[in-house]
């Protein structure tokens, strides 16, 4: 795929990663809970169009990097009254997260 | 008929066609035509009349996808219960994985989840009703609750035991927001008691809540 089209991915498995505290309006497919918080890459799932533009009929390039980002549950709810070794996996588009 | 009501003729009265009645007739089962549906009626007539689909080819899918059941994905689970090599292959591509055994490979890439002695999996699609259909067809309609959808996130454990599934402290609960462009199904653990069974008896125990993770596959 040609540079243009596609950005090459920044992050690897085990990058730790902060998923921005942003909150633009639009269709955004990052939930608003996961916003802000740390996490680590699971691993990429490849790259694809990206789905706050292709919402609007636009042609979506160039295509991100999409990961599995997992998330500590007591890092995301505060009040989380799971286990200490409950976990969450979230696909994010790499324009969401910055190193941490 | 006279008259449509649903309870039975074991009293008196009058049932003179011409006369008044005084039962409520039972209301049509039609929905209400909302915006979305007037929408969805408006672009499908455009794209008929447009020659770009058939009325013939919107029917055909909508039997497609109401005749697909959990049955593929049992299939595909049983596979991977009876054969190592083949469950190797659907933890690492599930859609050739499911391509392997003459099941369709799936509009979305595939990512199974394997449930272990320590690891307990749990799928959600919180901003909206995301679900490997191909496999188990339509979600069930608490799948696409906002109940479910807002507490299988941050209470999981409260969730899967409301629906009988307890999961013990020691062992992690991990929840699969499909947020994207992956669908998840979950690889329950082979009952106990199952040992020399056929792929095809395996597979009546694998259910569709077991794929989702809300619950265990059956024990024999």
């Amino acid at each position: 795929m040609a540079a243009a089209e596609a950005l090459s991915p920044k992050f690897r498995s085990g990058d730790h990663v902060a998923v921005r505290a942003a909150f633009p309006i639009g269709h955004v497919r990052t939930p608003y809970y996961i916003r802000g918080k740390r996490g680590v890459i699971e691993r990429l799932c490849g790259v694809y169009g990206n789905p706050e533009e292709l919402a609007y009929a636009r042609p979506g390039l160039p295509k991100q990097p999409l990961y599995r980002v997992r998330f500590r549950q007591h890092e995301v709810w505060p009040d989380y009254r799971g286990s200490a070794v409950d976990t969450v996996d979230i696909e994010i588009y790499q324009h969401w997260l910055e190193p941490a | 008929m006279p008259h449509d009501h649903d309870h039975p003729h074991d009293h008196n009265h009058r049932h003179d066609p011409a006369a008044p009645h005084r039962h409520p007739p039972r209301p049509d089962q039609d929905d209400t035509l909302t915006y979305w549906r007037a929408m969805e009626i408006a672009v499908r007539e455009l794209l008929i009349e447009k020659g770009v689909l058939t009325a013939d080819e919107v029917r055909g899918q909508v039997e497609d996808m109401d005749n697909r059941t959990p049955l593929q994905g049992a299939r595909v689970v049983a596979k991977a219960w009876t054969n190592p090599e083949y469950r190797k292959l659907l933890l690492s591509d599930g859609n050739l994985a499911c391509e392997a055994i003459g099941q369709e490979r799936g509009p979305y890439k595939l990512v199974v989840v394997e449930n272990t002695d320590t690891v307990h999996n749990l799928i959600v699609c919180t901003l909206c009703s995301c679900y490997p259909r191909w496999l188990l067809g339509l979600p069930p309609d608490w799948y696409k609750s906002r109940n479910y959808r807002s507490r299988a996130i941050n209470e999981p454990r409260e969730v899967l035991k409301e629906f009988g599934t307890t999961i013990a402290r020691g062992v992690t609960v991990r929840v699969h927001d499909s947020t994207a462009d992956m669908r998840y199904l979950v690889l329950p653990k082979r009952p106990a008691g199952t040992e020399g069974w056929s792929e095809e008896k395996l597979a009546a125990l694998v259910t569709r809540d077991s794929m989702i993770g809300v619950a265990f596959a059956q024990n024999p």
